[in-house]
């Protein structure tokens, strides 16, 4: 395990390193969370209340939702698919350790640093800046933190999954993309569950996904409480579980019929 | 005549090596057509809940979103110089660049045609008719040649943005997050202006004018005459801020010391 950490531990301080780059990323997230802000305003208009979400729920749901974003994020899916395509992954398969294993440590690590140095200062920047009614306490924060962890690791397997996948395919990249515009969607980032139309609520209660983003967000709102809270943590548990199970398989198959090109 | 012969001679060039990596070129295709569907849901989920945001109802907004498409696509076509910077810049390529006997911001615009983006003027088409019948709006004779205009004027002050945030390499080559930002920034230009504040209503038509890419000629085809003064400074804005650009860039090409060996 020692080996983990401190490979997530290299990986922190790289990116702190590099951190004024970060300083961009605040405003580029405050850009974003202020369109739908502006949006999600205008469309509630005079209303109260959509699907019994308030619009000051709303507007908190989508600053938490993308700062949330910051942490849970990672490029293992292009860093994992450029080693296999350039033949580095021949290298890391005969280091003493589990190379997804690393790959997860490393971007837990960046998920971290993005945290503290991202997601938290730029969510109080955030509240300032759009007047966010935030309903402060102990129990939700730490579920909120909870759900997190959990859609860090969904969202991660998922990235493993699609990152193999140039295993099969040898390019990948457009195939990577299409991963990330379906789970900004999917996930909730952009517009709570609640307002899909039941059909596709319902199909997505068989996909991973809403345990990316609206989980998490939804928690922090406070428009999830009692049995549908735990429910929703069951979901992420679950999946986070069952995701381990083709990614082992891929992983496997792949190491199988590896093809390093040129490296 | 010679720009327009070499224009051809890239375009030639670049399906050439396109279609030596098909599957590459398809999946892009499909991404971006995915991306846009994936907006369009947005758009359609939202109205399930409200018929109408500020004064606007859902085939306007769908119709303002296929016409944003139009020029963002021909952008993405012939203005991709998102990372001029580390390509040209940091690597040195640029001196080659000015050896050419053509002018380099042309010849620049040339190695980085990426003309698979024109799929969304398509997809930005057919959005359009569709909105636009449900809306029953008639189309006048003098209709396509108003759009046409519009579509250059919208693609001019995206390019021009562009070029413009493109030439700051030439007096600093840090790299820097500005183009990812003002991407970000660009997507206000979807939704109708009058739901953000009257300070980013200000920015967006007169400081980073990306409201005449979507907003504002779009309201002319869905005869807001309200907004029709905005509508018709497409053009004029698309051609000030298009040749306010090249001037940085000319200035900044004069700057140029070039970097590594």
């Amino acid at each position: 395990m020692g080996k983990y950490l401190e490979m997530m531990r290299i990986r922190f301080l790289m990116m702190l390193a590099y951190r004024t780059n970060y300083y961009t990323g605040i405003i580029i997230y405050t850009i974003n969370i202020g369109a739908y802000y502006f949006l999600w305003t205008a469309i509630y208009g005079g209303k109260g209340s959509i699907q019994g979400v308030s619009v000051s729920q709303m507007t908190t749901y989508v600053a938490i939702a993308w700062m949330a974003r910051a942490f849970y994020f990672n490029n293992l899916d292009r860093e994992i698919a450029e080693e296999i395509r350039e033949g580095k992954v021949a290298i890391e398969l005969i280091r003493p350790y589990n190379y997804l294993l690393t790959k997860v440590m490393q971007g837990l690590g960046e998920g971290i640093f993005r945290f503290i140095f991202f997601s938290i200062p730029g969510f109080i920047i955030v509240a300032f800046i759009f007047h966010l009614q935030i309903p402060f306490n102990a129990t939700t924060l730490g579920l909120f933190l909870i759900a997190s962890f959990f859609s860090f690791i969904i969202n991660t397997q998922i990235n493993l999954l699609t990152g193999l996948m140039a295993f099969f395919l040898h390019n990948n990249v457009g195939f990577i993309q299409a991963k990330r515009v379906i789970i900004d969607l999917f996930s909730g980032l952009t517009i709570p569950i609640t307002f899909f139309p039941l059909w596709a609520q319902h199909i997505m209660k068989f996909l991973p996904f809403q345990g990316i983003s609206y989980i998490p967000s939804m928690i922090f709102a406070q428009g999830m409480k009692g049995n549908a809270l735990i429910q929703a943590l069951g979901f992420q548990l679950i999946w986070a579980i069952g995701l381990c199970i083709p990614i082992v398989l891929i992983w496997q198959k792949a190491k199988k019929q590896l093809i390093v090109q040129g490296g | 005549m010679y720009y327009t012969s070499m224009f051809f001679q890239y375009m030639g060039q670049y399906f050439k090596t396109k279609f030596q990596y098909r599957a590459d070129f398809f999946m892009s295709f499909f991404s971006d057509l995915l991306a846009q569907a994936v907006n369009l849901i947005f758009i359609l989920l939202v109205f399930n809940h409200t018929n109408y945001i500020k004064g606007w109802n859902k085939d306007e907004i769908i119709f303002i979103y296929g016409f944003f498409l139009v020029p963002f696509a021909l952008f993405g076509a012939f203005f991709n110089i998102w990372d001029f910077n580390d390509r040209y810049i940091v690597k040195g390529e640029f001196d080659r660049i000015l050896t050419r006997p053509i002018h380099s911001l042309f010849q620049v615009i040339l190695e980085k045609l990426e003309l698979e983006s024109l799929i969304g003027a398509v997809t930005g088409l057919i959005i359009m008719i569709y909105a636009g019948s449900n809306l029953g709006l008639t189309v006048r004779w003098y209709d396509p040649i108003i759009f046409l205009i519009m579509v250059i004027g919208g693609t001019l002050v995206y390019g021009g943005v562009f070029i413009a945030l493109a030439s700051i390499g030439f007096w600093s080559d840090a790299r820097t997050s500005i183009m990812p930002l003002m991407y970000n920034i660009s997507n206000y230009g979807r939704y109708p202006i009058n739901i953000y504040n009257p300070i980013i209503r200000f920015v967006l038509t007169w400081i980073l004018p990306f409201a005449f890419v979507g907003v504002y000629p779009a309201a002319y085809f869905l005869h807001k005459s309200e907004w029709y003064m905005y509508s018709f400074l497409t053009p004029i804005v698309g051609i000030v801020v298009f040749c306010l650009s090249v001037f940085i860039w000319n200035v900044g090409v004069k700057k140029y010391r070039g970097a590594g060996n």
